[in-house]
């Protein structure tokens, strides 16, 4: 059932300011709608998408997202990726608790966005930065 | 930025209706705003319409509780309106149920619900 991933369209948002954030999900949103997911499902993936655009400016001092379309065998989804060289996160199991923040949020964003897709991703170390990348598949 | 989300007053009731997608400061404004318009206009109802959002995300859930707890210490009510079926979903999932914020399905529930309200906090319509 599963091939090998294609990924197909990239396109980068990059992201400095809260404006990047909403062009990002604005992003995330044309792509979702492309690959035919769910409304339900848009929404979960474009919430996910928000969180951790907003994760990337506020806590990583900014940085890049990418966006893909992205096949394996039969299923079709959409693939995004926030990546920033900010201070990087110690704790990774701590990070993605309900409620633990290190900023002045609900402690959601990561714990919340891993809920909302399919796949999901995290590497930190402190100093180099943070990666995230998700998947949602259309059903 | 200089952006505003436009605040509208009818009879005792603030009306807000978020149009577009936001950036989180102009989220921030309008909880602000909103605040010092219920104290400058007295009204003890808010009436916030999510009808056109297509995403609540966790930094607008805290806005819309943030202004529910503020509003009703400056003695007036907070009803959000118009939230879609997904939105629901999706702020359940991430683990925001907004415990403290009364929704309406509609504009016009939402006001009936406040006018409830306000006949049995005074004793009158």
């Amino acid at each position: 059932m599963t091939g090998p991933r294609v990924v197909e369209d990239e396109q980068s948002v990059p992201i400095g300011s809260n404006d990047d954030v909403v062009r990002a999900r604005q992003t995330v949103r044309t792509y979702a709608q492309q690959c035919g997911l769910s409304l339900v499902d848009q929404t979960k993936l474009v919430t996910a998408a928000s969180e951790l655009a907003r994760n990337t400016l506020v806590y990583g001092g900014g940085g890049l997202m990418r966006c893909a379309a992205v096949r394996s065998g039969a299923r079709v989804g959409v693939h995004a990726v926030f990546e920033d060289s900010g201070p990087g996160i110690a704790d990774l199991d701590l990070a993605l608790t309900d409620g633990w923040t290190s900023g002045g949020g609900l402690g959601l964003g990561l714990s919340g966005a891993r809920r909302l897709v399919d796949e999901f991703e995290l590497r930190s170390e402190p100093g180099s930065g943070t990666k995230v990348s998700v998947t949602k598949w259309a059903r | 930025m200089s952006d505003r989300v436009p605040v509208l007053k009818i009879g005792q009731v603030l009306l807000v209706s978020i149009q577009v997608d936001l950036e989180d400061q102009i989220v921030l404004d309008l909880q602000d705003d909103l605040a010092e318009r219920i104290v400058a206009t007295g009204a003890n109802g808010v009436v916030i319409d999510i009808t056109a959002l297509e995403i609540v995300d966790s930094f607008v859930g805290r806005m819309l509780a943030n202004t529910a707890a503020i509003s009703r210490m400056l003695d007036a009510e907070t009803v959000v309106v118009g939230m879609r079926p997904a939105v629901a979903i999706t702020l359940v999932e991430l683990g925001l149920s907004l415990g403290g914020v009364r929704t309406a399905l509609t504009l016009e529930k939402g006001l009936a619900l406040l006018e409830r309200d306000r006949t049995a906090r005074t004793g009158r319509p």
